[in-house]
């Protein structure tokens, strides 16, 4: 350090302003991918924020019975369209911890339903980690341990129940199960015959593109709700509601595959020529390894943010079947099922609460939105 | 005449389309196992009434139902005579509905032009919408306008659409006194058109087009948008700013012809999503359309109905696609008329 007679500081090193430069793009260079994704994802804060959204909601898929107070078809006749019970913390100016009025229920003569009061003497203290009904957590383990719960003789609906006496909120959890796979499975599938048709056609292009191509545009000028309508009327009514599940999501993704297939096949027609390409096959890689190794990684990251897009429109449709009474059935929950009840205005004029799975649908359909929007814009690092 | 030439090659490509869609539809319909008459036979042998057995047995071999899937196929299209003179679909005997015991033509009637209206309606609807608030948000992007329709566009595309329909009519009818379900008062169903039954469909229409509408609404508003804010950056804008044009003349003169094409082409990706959108949205609120005649016929294994109804569905789409590409090649004199393929 030297200083300076007009009161300067100087380091003594030697400056190369043309070193330091380099040195800087040499790291950014060297990243890998990932890193220089996982970058330009973070500046994009709502795809950020819905992304850990939706990795919470799939991880705790497997413990919704743990988290949910009531398994999804345990019924309490003696509260059928009990309204919402909030969680109170200070009774009377005290304070108590979480602790809910437990309702007490009636029926008018006079308009024939049943009235509920919360019992404001009488507040009952929430219990954590305490024994309930039991359920398999992950679908494997038996138990019966859930998280929160009332005493016995008390019911906790934080969300209202419905025209059965079952817990809204318990439901909503149940449902998410069905309701979020569907999309995954029907990606899956659509992922895969996408990827498989559309590089078939714009690797080999000819007579297989020609006839691949036609399947597309067929494909995608009919309108999908009267196909999925029809196909899934087609499903046998005696199906156990698993396998009901499984062939609605394959049907989801039957449909869905030609966008997908046609994007595909654009980004091969064009890297077909590249140098690359041609040297692989004079190597004798076979077709199947220059797809596989050589074409399909170059776009991979495109594909993944476009499948994140379509997740959203199957979860809808989804929705759009069982709310018709065309999708899952009955023994099975899931939030278009749930809907299946608020059909009529009446209903939701009088219970509001059975209408709220609409909110879950509308807020992962967005999340899933953003996520996508903010995949696409970071995927390719090397832009701009 | 090239362009006379390009719409006689997509006409032809749009028969051959319906062609494979008619296969398509006739495969899916005869999917589940059973049909409606040997339901209805057993059901009716069950409960020993043998005069219906007749009447069924007789509708079974009038059209050709008791023959292999492939001859049903072909003498329902018309290719091939049926028995007794059914002449199938190319010569405009759509069959015979077994559900509602009525021909086909009959059930179907007014409610494929009340389709097509509601339709209609939705598209113009959808322009109405996306154009002025596509150019606005791009014209000032980054502020308030841009970030509230941005919000809005999403929303719209996330509410599904029986939901919104639901909300609308409920507040609709108490803020507003817009009536609740159906295309039009019940007085005047099966009325002559008058002036008056107009008025009342129009009325009936408002919630039904916004709810169709919407989602494909937010995503044109969207793809504008981002073709508008393209487009702006280009030297071409900026010289026309240099030299002092009014921003709403520049924008309309210069950007906004650019950016109007993939409008024009997107009507064809639109239209399937809006058209099977208006089916689930009509069974949801009662209009007369065929969305609930479809449904009915989908889950009773109404042959001739269901198939019909989803062929002109089909065709719907299939003709709004094709006057799209049309328009494409007039409007933009840059596309070859061998096809789009870029």
């Amino acid at each position: 350090m030297t200083n300076l007679p007009d009161g300067r500081y100087v380091d003594d090193a030697p400056y190369d302003p043309q070193a330091s430069l380099q040195q800087l793009e040499r790291a950014d260079l060297d990243a890998p991918n990932w890193v220089l994704v996982w970058r330009k994802f973070k500046t994009h804060k709502l795809g950020l924020i819905s992304g850990t959204f939706l990795l919470i909601c799939y991880l705790l898929l497997p413990f919704v019975g743990f988290i949910a107070p009531y398994g999804p078809n345990d019924r309490h006749p003696d509260h059928l369209f009990s309204p919402p019970q909030s969680i109170k913390m200070f009774h009377e100016g005290e304070f108590l911890g979480p602790f809910i009025y437990p309702m007490t229920s009636e029926a008018n003569l006079e308009t024939f339903q049943w009235e509920f009061k919360p019992d404001t003497d009488n507040p009952l203290k929430l219990k954590f980690f305490c024994e309930g009904s039991t359920y398999k957590l992950a679908g494997l383990i038996p138990s019966d341990t859930h998280l929160f719960c009332v005493p016995e003789e008390a019911t906790l609906f934080i969300w209202g129940s419905d025209r059965l006496g079952r817990d809204v909120f318990s439901r909503i959890l149940y449902g998410a199960q069905l309701s979020l796979t569907v999309g995954l499975i029907g990606i899956t599938v659509s992922f895969v015959l996408g990827i498989f048709f559309g590089s078939l056609a714009g690797y080999f292009g000819g007579k297989i593109d020609w006839v691949i191509n036609r399947v597309i545009e067929i494909l995608r000028s009919l309108p999908e709700l009267p196909l999925w309508l029809a196909l899934s009327a087609a499903v046998p009514s005696n199906w156990s509601p698993v396998a009901v599940f499984f062939i609605i999501s394959v049907i989801l993704g039957i449909l869905d595959w030609p966008g997908l297939a046609r994007s595909v096949r654009a980004k091969f027609l064009s890297l077909r020529e590249e140098e690359y390409v041609r040297a692989a096959e004079m190597m004798g890689a076979s077709s199947g390894r220059v797809i596989r190794k050589h074409l399909l990684p170059n776009f991979m990251s495109h594909l993944i943010a476009s499948a994140t897009l379509s997740i959203p429109a199957m979860i809808l449709g989804e929705t759009a079947l069982s709310f018709l009474g065309l999708g899952l059935r009955a023994p099975a929950v899931s939030w278009g099922v749930m809907l299946n009840d608020a059909q009529n205005l009446a209903s939701i004029e009088i219970y509001p609460w059975t209408a709220l799975p609409m909110l879950p649908i509308v807020i992962v359909v967005l999340a899933f939105n953003f996520l996508g929007d903010g995949l696409r814009d970071s995927l390719d690092p090397y832009q701009q | 005449m090239d362009i006379l030439r390009y719409s006689i090659y997509r006409f032809g490509t749009m028969l051959l389309t319906l062609l494979v869609v008619s296969v398509l539809v006739f495969a899916i319909i005869n999917l589940p196992p059973g049909d409606y008459l040997s339901n209805q036979i057993a059901e009716l042998r069950a409960s020993g009434q043998s005069a219906g057995v007749a009447k069924a047995e007789f509708l079974r071999t009038e059209y050709a139902l008791d023959r292999p899937v492939w001859q049903q196929y072909l003498i329902w299209m018309g290719f091939f005579p049926g028995p007794h003179g059914f002449s199938g679909m190319i010569q405009g005997n759509l069959g015979w509905s077994f559900e509602f015991d009525k021909p086909v033509s009959e059930i179907v009637g007014d409610s494929l032009w009340l389709t097509v209206l509601v339709n209609m309606a939705a598209i113009v609807f959808v322009y109405a919408m996306a154009l002025p608030l596509g150019v606005i948000a791009a014209a000032r992007s980054q502020t308030w306008i841009d970030y509230t329709s941005a919000f809005v566009g999403y929303l719209g595309l996330a509410t599904p659409n029986f939901l919104l329909a639901l909300i609308l009519y409920y507040y609709g009818r108490k803020y507003l006194n817009i009536p609740i379900g159906g295309l039009m008062g019940p007085e005047f169903e099966g009325a002559p058109l008058s002036w008056e039954k107009i008025k009342s469909v129009m009325i009936h229409l408002i919630v039904p087009t916004i709810v169709i509408g919407t989602a494909g609404a937010s995503a044109m508003m969207q793809r504008l948008r981002a073709n508008m804010l393209d487009e702006l950056g280009k030297p071409y804008v900026e010289t026309a700013i240099a030299k002092g044009m009014a921003p709403s003349r520049m924008l309309s003169k210069y950007p906004l012809r650019v950016a109007f094409n993939p409008f024009v082409a997107d009507i064809g990706n639109l239209l399937p999503s809006m058209v099977s959108g208006s089916v689930l949205v009509s069974v949801v609120m009662g209009l007369q359309t065929i969305g609930p005649t479809l449904l009915t016929a989908l889950k009773t294994q109404d042959l001739f109905l269901s198939a019909f109804i989803l062929m002109f569905v089909a065709l719907l789409t299939l003709v709004g696609t094709m006057i799209s590409d049309i328009l494409l090649v007039m409007l933009d004199p840059r596309i070859r008329y061998e096809g789009r393929e870029a």
